[in-house]
């Protein structure tokens, strides 16, 4: 056998400049053959949608005088757009305060499920992931739930001590409502992934840090959080994505918190409605790539950020 | 390997009481809403609206009549819906999962002509917010006819980007080109050489990706509520989201339906649950691949 991979392998040497050529050939065609499949998915569903939707939203449909083109006269339109202007700066802000919030949580249950090992962290680790496997969509539906006057527990817990309920459906309160179901439905999934990540660093590093002084907090906060900081990074970006993105769980909660969230309430829910509800495909294409270009511009500035603070560090 | 050496480099077990009684408060915050819905789910109309206790039972448990309501209602739509979102999660998971593998391997095993600029668009494909599609894919499936049918749903979810970049990363790592240039030189050709000896070395990746983008097409709810009209095709998220509209907008009328809702959002995370708990060792190994680059 041996010989035999030698053999071939000097023999391969021998004929390399003639075969060159004809392997190189048979490496493109077998490499496309591979990645073809999926490429044509992928520009049949991604790409081509993209370029369509960027076509759509350079044209304008009027009652009087048919569609027109209108160039960037809809992106002009979007963000001189009071509801679409709010809807951003509502993404943006829930971005500020559920993302740190969530990976906050779910560093310090990671670090706490990595450091002692039992029974009981270990059933734990299982519970706090659960709702990752609950669809947002239900998650809202559960909360709506618990938020609700007629059946929920709120009213219950808060007589017992002779207080108001809030209603977290109010106009005042809807914020933190919402960050409560998004702060259930993710911290669990970062967890496991930032847990995954502590496992893998070399625990030789821990004894070496204990050799040094270092407790366990030094420990925690000067080997493990800097080590794990690629996986941070990562829930970071993905979060972002995901949070600007946010759909299902106000679209849910829209019924019962009927008045406080209107149907413009974040930017794809505004598309959403314009697309259709109101078959405005254009404007609603418009919508959907500026909020695409405020997507791209976030994770752009924070990756910025975050590269210039890690090199003072 | 690993955890071998963390142990034996203990001392003696770790208990910090304090920091267990924290997660201790943590996992009833996880819990409490499957609770309520545990108990609630047992209950009638009056028994939900009577102002009982609403974090126990009331005296009479109900799951059987409710299950029966739940799955006779209105022509035993539920466990269409129930179906539906089955047919879903396994053709799109299935379908997301092929195509995940083939290029993944693809990217990670040959240097073809275009290989480094395909493979940086498709990352920056994992930007595209997935919404932003559904708008003009609608359009485009509307024009050949596709839209309210099962087709609409599942096309769309055999596209998985980071499907790609999992198996990418882990084709890379797991199988030795000496392995594939040995199988080429003993005579086997490239999809031979693929299905022989590639792809029982990548399996766990396999069922990690798997698992994800089945996971991800049970959960999907902004692209079928966009593309179906019929509620005969709808997966279970839209078709509870519509009952909870209904008994919302017509909150006295509607008693009857709340109990269904609530059975309803009970049942239809069972599945998921029973599998997140059996298959947790696959979840864990994709996961940290995903993580830790």
């Amino acid at each position: 056998m041996t010989l035999l991979i030698e053999e071939s392998a000097a023999s391969t040497q021998k004929k390399a400049h003639k075969v060159r050529g004809k392997v190189r050939l048979r490496e493109h065609l077998m490499g496309w053959l591979f990645v073809g499949p999926f490429g044509i998915v992928f520009l049949a569903l991604l790409i081509a949608p993209l370029a369509y939707a960027l076509y759509l939203s350079l044209w304008q449909k009027k009652l009087i005088g048919g569609t027109n083109f209108v160039f960037l006269g809809n992106y002009v339109k979007a963000f001189t757009d009071p509801t679409f202007l709010s809807g951003v700066w509502f993404v943006v802000r829930f971005s500020l305060v559920a993302i740190p919030l969530q990976i906050v949580i779910a560093l310090a249950m990671a670090l706490i499920v990595d450091a002692v090992t039992s029974l009981f962290t270990r059933f734990s680790r299982l519970m706090i992931f659960l709702p990752y496997a609950i669809p947002t969509v239900i998650g809202a539906v559960m909360w709506g739930f618990l938020y609700s006057k007629s059946f929920g527990p709120l009213t219950d817990i808060f007589g017992l001590f002779g207080a108001t309920a809030p209603d977290f459906f109010s106009k005042n309160l809807i914020f933190y409502g919402l960050i409560n179901v998004v702060t259930w439905q993710w911290a669990g999934y970062y967890m496991i992934i930032l847990y995954a990540a502590l496992q893998g660093i070399d625990p030789s590093l821990y004894e070496a840090a204990r050799m040094d002084g270092a407790g366990k907090w030094q420990i925690a906060l000067r080997i493990k959080i800097p080590l794990i900081a690629p996986a941070l990074l990562l829930i970071l970006v993905f979060s972002l994505i995901g949070t600007l993105q946010f759909f299902n769980e106000p679209q849910i909660l829209r019924y019962l918190a009927a008045g406080t969230i209107a149907p413009g309430f974040t930017p794809n829910m505004y598309a959403y409605q314009q697309a259709f509800a109101l078959a405005n495909f254009n404007y609603g294409s418009a919508i959907s790539f500026a909020l695409g270009g405020v997507v791209f511009v976030c994770v752009y500035a924070f990756l910025f950020f975050t590269r210039k603070r890690r090199s003072f560090l | 390997m690993t955890a071998r050496s963390r142990t034996a480099g203990r001392q003696r077990p770790q208990r910090h009481f304090p920091l267990q009684v924290l997660l201790g408060f943590l996992v009833v915050y996880f819990l409490v809403p499957f609770w309520w819905v545990i108990v609630n789910s047992s209950k009638d109309a009056p028994g939900l609206f009577g102002g009982g206790n609403t974090m126990w039972f009331a005296d009479r448990i109900d799951y059987v009549e409710n299950l029966t309501r739940l799955f006779t209602y209105d022509g035993g739509i539920y466990g269409r819906w129930i179906l539906n979102s089955t047919l879903y999660a396994l053709a799109g998971g299935v379908g997301a999962t092929i195509l995940s593998v083939m290029a993944g391997y693809g990217f990670a095993k040959y240097r073809f002509a275009g290989r480094r600029f395909s493979f940086s668009v498709m990352l920056g494909a994992l930007m595209v917010p997935a919404t932003a599609l559904v708008i003009p894919t609608f359009i485009m499936f509307s024009g050949l006819g596709l839209t309210n049918t099962i087709w609409a749903v599942i096309l769309p979810s055999l596209l998985n980007p980071f499907g790609v970049y999992l198996m990418h990363v882990y084709a890379r790592d797991a199988v030795p080109d000496e392995i594939l240039d040995a199988a080429r030189a003993d005579g086997a050709g490239e999809i031979r050489t693929f299905f022989r000896v590639a792809f029982p070395l990548m399996r766990p990746a396999v069922v990690t990706v798997l698992l994800l983008s089945a996971v991800a097409s049970w959960n999907n709810y902004f692209l079928p509520l966009a593309m179906l009209s019929d509620n005969r095709l709808f997966p279970v998220t839209v078709g509870l989201g519509v009952w909870q509209g209904v008994a919302s907008a017509n909150n006295a009328g509607s008693t009857s339906l709340w109990s269904l809702i609530i059975l309803g959002a009970l049942v239809s995370v069972i599945p998921l649950v029973i599998a997140f708990f059996t298959l947790q060792r696959h979840w864990r190994g994709g996961l940290s691949v995903g993580g830790l680059r």
